[in-house]
């Protein structure tokens, strides 16, 4: 694993309602120490870089308290993290689904321990009750949960023995279609994003994903869960910043191979990426308004970014 | 050895009648088009003009398109899979029934040798039909959801190498996962198309449900654009392909494309050479080359590569070029002018590059459009006749030394619809078959096909499969 500044700490407590001045300025008038807030930083190739720009936004609560600074990535951004997902194809496509399934049990073993303080922040950033924060976290960690089962399953319900009419043996066989641009998203910033990556990685693609713009720093704290799962560094990278300037550069680029557009909410820009996808006939889902993420998930975005080969090979003695 | 010569063989094309003029097939009927355009089809092995085709235009797509919208909602959409299973079934006993007139108008038409569309093109055609036959009253069963509907209207469009094969692969599925369509054969091979509008004329198909329209690009853009087709289905060229699917982006429309590929078919020191050899003749100068998964990279293994290119060699010098209705021909008609110029200007571009170019001794008729096979060897990765889709019968020749190689070689190209693995070991076919980008692999053996067996590319070569239980996938909602 990259030596990664691990944020062991929890940030300070988000703001509940009240204005400015907010989480730090609370804790200090009520406790004598000062608390050790986070810098929340890209993630890609398994380290915590800044964005290359030196760029970042104020990142609000629902409430309108800044939060923290994000990273506001830039195209640079978008092609270090293509280049590393890329990398780390052939290693976790060529992983036992065995394996790949228990690391993805490890990631909701890791987010589980960290609980409360997603809860935290998905209240502040979401405007969640607390229960309801809890639902969507604990929803979370069950649905990689959910997605961990399918790794070793999905090549059983979606390949096949093909009964060919000569003395063949043929078998189809789902395969990773390879790095998949994921455009998260902007409501849900933690079930939302854990379901569009799940489905993704479980099969043995790798992803670059654009978090929530305005919702963007559980997708950071996930990513601390990810580094520290035994998951291999650049299957999944998560990118901070805006969506229309970072998404049509990740729709563009030639090296990704499939891209769900499913975060993107203006219809203008879903189109342009995808026009953009088809310069090298990317796979793709389209931009889909009021996904309800709590609901269990169809199979739609774990089919979509396989690729069956199908093998023949001559019976004979 | 010695040389015998055949004598001619040909098949009587008196099993055909052409008529001289074709409209277009919508709602059940053949009717003029309202633009009154046309062009002509012609005999490519002649260059002999068979026919005049109705050329339609924006207000012809719009009543093939309506009128497959009024099958859909009226009669084929609401219909039991039972019955729609029964006209899928009527449909390829017909096309057994007529399966000698249609192999001799598809040689005829497209300038393939009788022996493939006979053996291969029109037996296939049927057996697709009654493979999806089967699904129509089973779609609960195709793993697609419990209560799988269908999308509604399809725009279909096809190429001129395998036109009633391509038909079949889109039509098939289409209709029994109870969609209605508009297909669009190629503009130099439309005969069989429009014989397939007799058979469904024949198999009492309610109307509407198969519309054929004739045209060229234009009209094939007008349909896949057209706002009430829910579905669009392409096999043709990756630059048309991508072209589509810019074209429908931000709408709701569904899209399957099976775009061009450059094979690799590896060869390694291992392998039984004599059945190598033919599968490398197959593989490339099966259909002329005009086969979007041709072997047309052979990659050998360095140590064997000049026992195997002599033995190679020894067999092309064997082929038989010439009328494609002549039961002794091996390699048939180049099918257009424009395909002829285009394999010519890229094997040009190999002696140019600095490739070696060879070609057995081979008398071509003086009339019609003809290519002998050819063999590149010397070809670097970087030539463009290792890189771009000829789509004829011209093989690239390189070699390597070790396995990685072999698969570094194999993948590195944008498309990724086959590839071949030619080798006596068990585990080394599998192993490459897993590290192979392709949707199709055929190891120790190439170009087969079976409407139970599904086909479609990675990267782009494509998305979405045809034929078997994933060919189905395209055509249901979802």
């Amino acid at each position: 694993m990259p030596t990664n500044p691990r944020r062991a700490s929890p940030p300070a407590t988000p703001p509940t309602a009240t204005s400015r001045p907010a989480a730090g300025a609370v804790q200090q008038a009520t406790t004598s120490r000062v608390g050790v807030r986070k810098t929340y930083k890209l993630f890609v190739g398994g380290a915590f870089p800044r964005s290359e720009s030196g760029r970042s936004y104020a990142v609000s609560s629902a409430a309108g308290d800044f939060l923290a600074n994000a990273a506001l990535a830039s195209r640079k951004d978008v092609r270090d993290a293509v280049k590393a997902a890329r990398a780390a194809v052939s290693p976790w496509a060529g992983a036992t689904a065995y394996n790949r399934g228990q690391i993805l049990y490890r990631i909701a073993e890791m987010l589980e321990g960290r609980r409360a303080q997603f809860a935290d922040e998905v209240r502040a950033g979401e405007g969640l009750g607390k229960s309801a924060a809890e639902t969507a976290v604990d929803a979370a960690i069950d649905r990689w949960i959910w997605y961990a089962g399918w790794s070793d399953k999905v090549a059983q319900i979606y390949g096949n023995a093909n009964p060919v009419a000569g003395p063949f043996f043929n078998l189809t066989t789902p395969e990773p279609t390879g790095v998949v641009g994921v455009v998260a998203p902007a409501e849900s910033s933690l079930l939302g994003l854990v379901s569009v990556i799940a489905p993704v990685i479980v099969t043995g693609n790798t992803s670059v994903v654009l978090a929530s713009e305005t919702r963007p720093l559980p997708s950071i704290t996930l990513a601390e869960v990810l580094a520290t799962s035994d998951l291999p560094g650049g299957v999944v990278n998560l990118l901070t910043g805006r969506v229309a300037e970072t998404g049509p550069w990740l729709a563009s680029h030639m090296d990704v191979n499939a891209i769900d557009l499913g975060g993107v909410a203006d219809p203008a820009l879903g189109t342009q990426m995808e026009v953009a996808a088809a310069e090298n006939l990317k796979r793709v889902i389209r931009p889909r308004g009021g996904e309800d993420w709590s609901a269990e998930p169809g199979l739609d975005r774990l089919l979509a970014f396989l690729e069956p080969k199908t093998v023949w090979h001559p019976k004979g003695l | 050895m010695p040389a015998f010569e055949y004598a001619p063989a040909p098949e009587s094309r008196s099993i055909v009648d052409i008529r001289s003029s074709y409209g277009l097939f919508i709602n059940g009927t053949f009717v003029d088009t309202s633009s009154g355009g046309s062009r002509k089809t012609v005999n490519p092995a002649t260059e002999e003009v068979l026919a005049e085709v109705a050329e339609a235009g924006e207000a012809d797509v719009d009543a093939a398109v309506g009128a497959a919208r009024h099958g859909y909602e009226n009669v084929w959409g609401p219909m039991r899979g039972a019955d729609r299973a029964k006209y899928l079934y009527r449909l390829a006993r017909i096309v057994q029934e007529r399966a000698r007139e249609l192999a001799v108008l598809e040689s005829i038409d497209n300038g393939k040798p009788i022996r493939e569309s006979r053996d291969v093109d029109i037996p296939l055609v049927a057996a697709h039909f009654f493979y999806y036959a089967g699904w129509a009253d089973k779609l609960q069963h195709a793993g697609f959801g419990a209560i799988p509907r269908p999308i509604g209207v399809a725009g279909q469009v096809i190429p001129w190498n395998f036109p009633l094969l391509m038909l079949a692969w889109k039509i098939a599925p289409a209709l029994a996962a109870g969609n209605t369509v508009v297909l669009k054969p190629a503009e130099t091979t439309p005969l069989t198309a429009l014989a397939f509008a007799d058979i469904c004329q024949q198999a009492d198909l309610p109307p509407g449900v198969v519309n054929i329209i004739t045209g060229g690009g234009e009209t094939g853009r007008l349909l896949v654009e057209h706002p009430d087709v829910d579905k669009v289905a392409f096999t043709g060229s990756t630059e048309v392909g991508r072209a589509i699917a810019k074209s429908i982006a931000g709408t709701k429309k569904r899209l399957t494309l099976e775009l061009g590929g450059k094979a690799a078919n590896i060869v390694f020191d291992d392998a039984p050479i004599d059945q190598a050899v033919e599968g490398i003749v197959n593989g490339i100068f099966f259909n002329q080359g005009h086969v979007c998964c041709a072997g047309s990279r052979l990659l050998v293994q360095e140590s064997i590569a000049e026992p195997l290119l002599a033995r190679l060699k020894h067999r092309m010098a064997t082929l038989r070029v010439g009328d494609p209705l002549d039961k002794n021909t091996d390699i048939g008609a180049i099918n257009s002018a424009a395909q002829l110029e285009r394999i010519r200007e890229l094997s040009a571009a190999g002696e140019s590059e600095g490739a070696d170019r060879w070609s057995p001794p081979c008398e071509l008729p003086d009339r019609g459009f003809w290519f002998a096979p050819t063999l590149f060897t010397g070809v670097s990765q970087a030539h463009r006749i290792a890189r771009e889709e000829i789509f004829g019968p011209v093989l690239s020749v390189l070699t390597f030394r070790t396995p990685a190689e072999a698969v570094e070689k194999a993948n590195n190209s944008p498309y990724g619809l086959s590839a071949g693995v030619w080798t006596d070991k068990g585990s080394r076919i599998l192993a490459i078959a897993d590290q192979l980008r392709a949707g199709v692999v055929w190891a120790n053996t190439f170009n087969k096909f079976d409407p139970s067996s599904p086909f479609g590319g990675y990267k782009e070569s494509g998305y979405g499969r045809e034929g078997g239980r994933h060919g189905l996938e395209a055509y249901l909602a979802h």
